[in-house]
Order: structure tokens, then C-alpha cells, then sequence
């Protein structure tokens, strides 16, 4: 027998980042928890990607719609800071889509010591991204934002395609 | 969804409650959910007064990046621009939520960003300076994400959780943004002749309300903020501007007389009609 939370779960992790639709908001680690309370209140706690991300508000309105869809009438949306995203919390399985889409999945993100100030970059990132077309290596960063504020725009120096790259945060 | 029919799909009649309009007023609570009770030992008042602070330095910066849309000197930093200032709207989004809760009015995001006046915004005035020449927007990116990356560090351990979590987040942001501004600085500073003199030009423009930024600091910010400087400064071969600090302050509601238009654009549709609902 399939639990309500079973239901709730199954229908939350079928809904898709709008802006990279190739990724449920599970690959991306923004769906954070589900719960169904014995009233039948189900509670889904999103973590917003970027402070001023526009696609939070309609990540919202599909989890929303999708858990209504499922036959759960009563449905609260909840925003979660602490801890923030980072794209450590991309799955395996979504940077695997990612790449197949043409779009490097991030590097691990920067590991700050709390206390620290954060250390000053004046060249661009020098860090290995392979081409997500040819597979080289050989990439190099054009500009450090593109289409949406997660994302770098790359080149490859071996194939000469341009691409994309989800930036660490 | 395929690109061609996102224009036919969004012309589409929307269902009650479609949020896919990102403009407007009346969203969703950024903070909804999240648990927002005042923990004991943190002053409200005080509370208040930094977050509305903050997010009106956001807000305001982003408006006047915004502005560099059709604009920028070519596409990649235009939408550069853009997406820093988008990030900027998100944390006044919150910020300006969390002065509302703790100032306990029942003041909302859009109660603080779309209906009060000039003299109520607590923005520094940094921010709201017309934009200048493209040196000039790099030189105040610079000093504004350099201190506000500083300070934001610094209110990770800040008592009340909802504003070090707000400041937690944004400080991935704007290490992004810093060094973003500080690249372009090298670039320039490190450029042709002409680069080298608009930079200086800017920075001497911008340096006299470097004051206004760091006079709520402590000394660990001051000295964070004045060493990157020197370090970008060193790196673009460009001396530390030697100018008088202005007199005066946005913190206290003084502001130069470019805000007033700037809010008139930002607040005209919502004002226009304040019932209407998106």
C-alpha cells in the first residue's frame, strides 16, 4: 500500500526546475523535505537557489500544484535559508543530466573558514571544467554570468563550442 | 516547453493563482515558513533599523543597476549587471521582510519598497548616484560589494537567525559580485590610457561617501574593506583616491536629490493603483 507520504513525495519530485528543465527540484536539492501530518496538511520546504532567484516563486506554485494535483488539498509551501543551497546539494544523477544537456554541472563549491574573509579573485577561474560537447579539458571561462545568475558562459578551446556552465555557489 | 511557444504559452489565459508573473506586488512572503519569533536579547528596534538599512541599500543599488539594461557596453555585462542587481532585489526582499516583522507595524515588503518617501529610506547614498560612465558603476560595485561583503560576514554571527541566515546566503552572492567589480577595476586600471583615467576619475567620484559606508563598522570590517581596496587598487595600478569624505548621510534620511526620481520610477506602478492584485 502506498502511504500518503509515498503519494506526497512521488508528486513533489516529479516537478522540474523552470529555467533547467532537465532537472527535478530533487536533482537539484532544492526540494528539501516533505511532510504529511496526521490532518492531512502537507508540508514542502523549498531552499532557494539565489536570494533574488525568480524561479523560486514558480518552483513554488508547481510543488504546490503538483501535491493538489495528487489529491492533497491542503498544501503549505515553506522556505527554508539555514543551511543555504549550494550546488554541493546538486545529485549525481543531475549533473549527469546537466552534462547531457550541454551544461557542465559546478566544481565543488568554495570551502570558507567561517571567520575568515573571503579571499579576493582578480583572474578568471582558473579551475578544470571540461567541455560538456567534446569532453576536453582544455575551457576557458568568456564571463562569469550568463542567461540566469547560476550560470558561467564557457568556451572550449578544442571543439570551439561555447557552453555553459552551472557555477559554484 | 520549446523556445518557440514561450511567448504563445505565456500570452495563454492564466488559472487563479498562476505565479508566473514576475512583476507586481503581493508574493508570496519570502520568509513564509520560516520561523520568524524574535529571540530573546535581540533589540526590535535595532533589529529593525539595520535590516530596512540594508534592504534599502539592495534595493536601490539594484534599481540603478538595472538601469544599465539595453545599456551596458556589450551583452555578456549587461546581463552581468542585471543579474547582480537581481540578487540584490532578492536580499532587500528579505531584508526589507525581516525590518518589517521586527518593527511589528505590520509592515510588509511592499508597504517599505513601494510607499514611503525619500526621507524614509535609510539607503547610504552611494547607491543612489546616476550611473555615470561604465568606470563610474564598476568603481561604486567595487567599494559598495566590498564593504557589503565585509559587513555581511560579520552578521553571520549576528544574534537573530533570520538576519545571519539572510547574511549567510548573501555572502556566495557577493563574493560574485566583488570580484566582479574588482576584475573589471584591474582591466581598466590596467587598461589603455583613457581606461586608466576614467577609473581614476570614477573612484575620486565615489571615494567621499566611502566614510558613510563603513561608519556603522567595527574594526575588523574597516580593516577587511580598506585592504581589498588597496589590493585591487595596487593590482590596477591606480593610487588610493586622496579625497575629503562628504559630510552627511543616507542612514539618517539625508540623501542627494537623485533618489527622489529614482523612487518616483521604481514605486509609479504600484502606486498607481495600490488595491490592484497581479
Amino acid at each position: 500500500m502506498v502511504t500518503l507520504l509515498e503519494l506526497a513525495r512521488e508528486a513533489a519530485s516529479e516537478v522540474v526546475d523552470p529555467e533547467l528543465p532537465m532537472l527535478t527540484l530533487v536533482d537539484l536539492g532544492v526540494l528539501r523535505d516533505i511532510t504529511v501530518a496526521p490532518d492531512g496538511l502537507v508540508t514542502a520546504s523549498l531552499a532557494p537557489t539565489y536570494s533574488g532567484c525568480p524561479a523560486l516563486t514558480e518552483m513554488r506554485a508547481d510543488v504546490d500544484a503538483a501535491l493538489r494535483g495528487a489529491g492533497f488539498a491542503r498544501v503549505d509551501i515553506r522556505t527554508v535559508l539555514d543551511p543555504p543551497w549550494s550546488t554541493d546539494e546538486i545529485t549525481p544523477e543531475g549533473r549527469a543530466k546537466l552534462a547531457a544537456h550541454g551544461i557542465a554541472p559546478p566544481g565543488p563549491a568554495p570551502r570558507r573558514a567561517p571567520g575568515a574573509p573571503v579571499p579576493l579573485t582578480l583572474t578568471p577561474t582558473r579551475h578544470v571544467v571540461h567541455c560538456p560537447q567534446c569532453g576536453s579539458p582544455d575551457t576557458e571561462e568568456t564571463s562569469r554570468f550568463s542567461a540566469t545568475a547560476c550560470r558561467a558562459l564557457r568556451r572550449c578551446r578544442a571543439c570551439r563550442e561555447p557552453f555553459e556552465q552551472v557555477k559554484e555557489l | 516547453m520549446s523556445d518557440d511557444h514561450l511567448y504563445l504559452s505565456l500570452a495563454e489565459a492564466s488559472p487563479e493563482g498562476d505565479a508566473r508573473w514576475a512583476f507586481g506586488t503581493g508574493f508570496e512572503d519570502p520568509l513564509h515558513g520560516i520561523d520568524t519569533a524574535l529571540p530573546p536579547g535581540v533589540d526590535p528596534g535595532e533589529l529593525a533599523e539595520r535590516c530596512l538599512a540594508l534592504g534599502d541599500d539592495a534595493l536601490v543599488a539594484a534599481q540603478r543597476l538595472a538601469e544599465w539594461c539595453t545599456r551596458a557596453p556589450e551583452l555578456e555585462e549587461e546581463v552581468a549587471l542585471a543579474n547582480i542587481g537581481l540578487d540584490l532585489l532578492g536580499q532587500a526582499r528579505l531584508l526589507l521582510s525581516r525590518a518589517g516583522q521586527a518593527e511589528g507595524a505590520g509592515r510588509g515588503e511592499d508597504a517599505l519598497a513601494y510607499f514611503r518617501g525619500p526621507q524614509e529610506f535609510r539607503n547610504v547614498r552611494l547607491t543612489e548616484l546616476p550611473n555615470g560612465d561604465f568606470a563610474e558603476c564598476i568603481a561604486r560595485l567595487l567599494l559598495f560589494s566590498t564593504w557589503r561583503l565585509a559587513a555581511f560576514r560579520a552578521l553571520t554571527a549576528h544574534p537573530d537567525p533570520v538576519l545571519s541566515a539572510i547574511a549567510t546566503k548573501g555572502v556566495s552572492e557577493l563574493a560574485y559580485h566583488r570580484d566582479h567589480a574588482a576584475q573589471w577595476a584591474v582591466r581598466l586600471g590596467d587598461g589603455t590610457e583613457t581606461s586608466h583615467l576614467r577609473l581614476r576619475r570614477a573612484l575620486d567620484e565615489v571615494w567621499p561617501y566611502l566614510d558613510e559606508l563603513l561608519a556603522a563598522e567595527g574594526p575588523a570590517v574597516r580593516a577587511e574593506v580598506e585592504q581589498t581596496l588597496r589590493q585591487v587598487l595596487d593590482a590596477a595600478t591606480v593610487p588610493l583616491p586622496e579625497v575629503p569624505a562628504l559630510p552627511g548621510s543616507g542612514r539618517a534620511g539625508e540623501h542627494t536629490p537623485h533618489l527622489a526620481p529614482l523612487l518616483d520610477e521604481l514605486q509609479s506602478v504600484a502606486r498607481a493603483d495600490p488595491e490592484a492584485t497581479w
